[in-house]
């Protein structure tokens, strides 16, 4: 097997302390894999046409969501009371970490027409 | 308005709309006793001297905005300047209904105040969505809002007309529209206490008082207090920025008008995907900047609303 292999090859001796590195080993290969497998692309809210895609996005505790503007007028995100972006000019982007669980409503302040959703659990 | 005939059978509402929007030279029209009647195009009316307050109103200037609907927004605004300077009959002052930068960075500000300066006219600013987005929100303040409540919001007298200049582009509340809010609708309502109903009132702010169209955000959530309060007054206009375009729309005792931006025009409501920059051909841009020039003939109660393009 893969952790034994890596175990063994680390040097360490066989019995507790290693199992418990390889289980930390095999949490670092595979949690990274899974997140940039399921959550890469949706990480990511665009801005066109005045309009944030996706409208609603799903994103676990410790995820990072950027917002990026492609129109010609700066807009920004604001989520009251939780998180509120520079102004974004054309191409600039904005990142926020998400740690605690719950819905975040979120609009433009200049646009407040502008509205969208991360749901983090 | 050559390019559209209002006969054709079977019009579309968007055709309509366009020949509303983009009528080349503007429409004139006037308000008798609180009645309006439309005199027709500015063409032949701009030809009889006016008389009386001449103000003018510019607006949308978005100096610091160099996007392909229009790279160059200062030199634009400085057209519409330079239209100024040349009118026969100096204008009394001027008012800018909002969105002079389109940053709010300091050399914006100040080349807008080099620009429009060579005027030579008092100018009685509020500030649109734009004006307020450097980090600590000072900038518009420090340079225009002495003498102002709130957010920027005061009134004056000029000639027996009562000007109200108005704030809707702060705390704007998600999913809704423009917002005064409580405390400057307070003020307003206080401010026009003892007024005479026969006195001509203009209020000016940035996002229509009207709604326009809530899908692009155009209009003001609690725009209809305010409206409340004008009531019974004779003669009321209100003028606007902030959606690029000539709009016209009378309602009782209130007309509203919208100004042409000197910086690029906006599409007219839902025929595009967004209400963002318009790009059009390089020839036909400066039919759709312009300013416009307001009338008031006192004892008739007369009221003209003459919009030019910066060409065409």
């Amino acid at each position: 097997m893969m952790t034994s292999a890596t175990c063994r090859s680390l040097g360490f001796p066989s019995g507790f302390r290693c199992l418990g590195i390889r289980l930390a080993v095999a949490a670092a290969i595979v949690l990274p894999l899974g997140v940039i497998g399921a959550h890469a692309e949706d990480m990511k809210v665009t801005i066109d046409n005045f309009t944030f895609a996706p409208a609603e996005l799903k994103v676990k505790v410790g995820d990072t969501v950027t917002w990026t503007n492609h129109d010609d007028i700066p807009h920004t995100v604001v989520s009251a009371g939780k998180f509120r972006s520079k102004t974004m000019d054309t191409d600039n982007d904005f990142s926020f970490t998400f740690t605690t669980a719950g819905d975040y409503k979120y609009f433009c302040s200049l646009h407040p027409h502008m509205t969208g959703m991360i749901k983090v659990e | 308005m050559s390019d559209h005939d209002h006969h054709d059978d079977g019009v579309s509402r968007r055709r309509v709309l366009e020949c509303m929007t983009w009528a080349g030279t503007g429409v004139l029209w006037t308000i008798s006793g609180g009645v309006p009647h439309s005199l027709g195009l500015v063409g032949s009316a701009a030809a009889a001297e006016p008389s009386g307050l001449t103000f003018l109103q510019i607006s949308d200037s978005h100096v610091g905005f160099d996007k392909p609907a229009n790279p160059n927004a200062l030199g634009t605004l400085e057209e519409g300047i330079n239209k100024i300077i040349a009118m026969p009959k100096k204008p009394s002052f001027m008012i800018h209904t909002g969105d002079i930068t389109h940053l709010s960075k300091v050399a914006e500000f100040d080349n807008a105040e080099r620009i429009i300066s060579q005027a030579k006219l008092d100018v009685h600013y509020v500030p649109g969505e734009h004006d307020f987005i450097d980090e600590e929100v000072k900038l518009y303040k420090e340079r225009y809002g002495k003498g102002t409540k709130g957010a920027g919001w005061y009134s004056f007298d000029a000639s027996g007309v009562h000007f109200i200049g108005l704030v809707n582009v702060v705390d704007l509340k998600g999913g809704g529209l423009g917002n005064l809010g409580a405390e400057q609708l307070e003020w307003l309502e206080d401010d026009l206490k003892g007024k005479s109903k026969s006195t001509p009132i203009v209020v000016f702010a940035h996002i229509p008082l009207w709604t326009v169209y809530p899908q692009w955000g155009w209009g003001t959530e609690d725009g209809g207090r305010a409206l409340e309060y004008l009531k019974g007054f004779g003669s009321v206009t209100v003028l606007n920025g902030h959606i690029h375009q000539v709009m016209q729309k009378v309602e009782g005792n209130v007309t509203f008008h919208t100004a042409r931006s000197t910086a690029f025009p906006q599409p007219a409501p839902g025929t595009a995907p967004s209400p963002g920059p318009m790009k059009v051909a390089d020839d036909k841009l400066r039919s759709m900047l312009g300013i416009a020039s307001v009338n008031f003939k006192l004892g008739d109660q007369r009221l003209a609303i003459i919009d030019t393009p910066l060409q065409g």
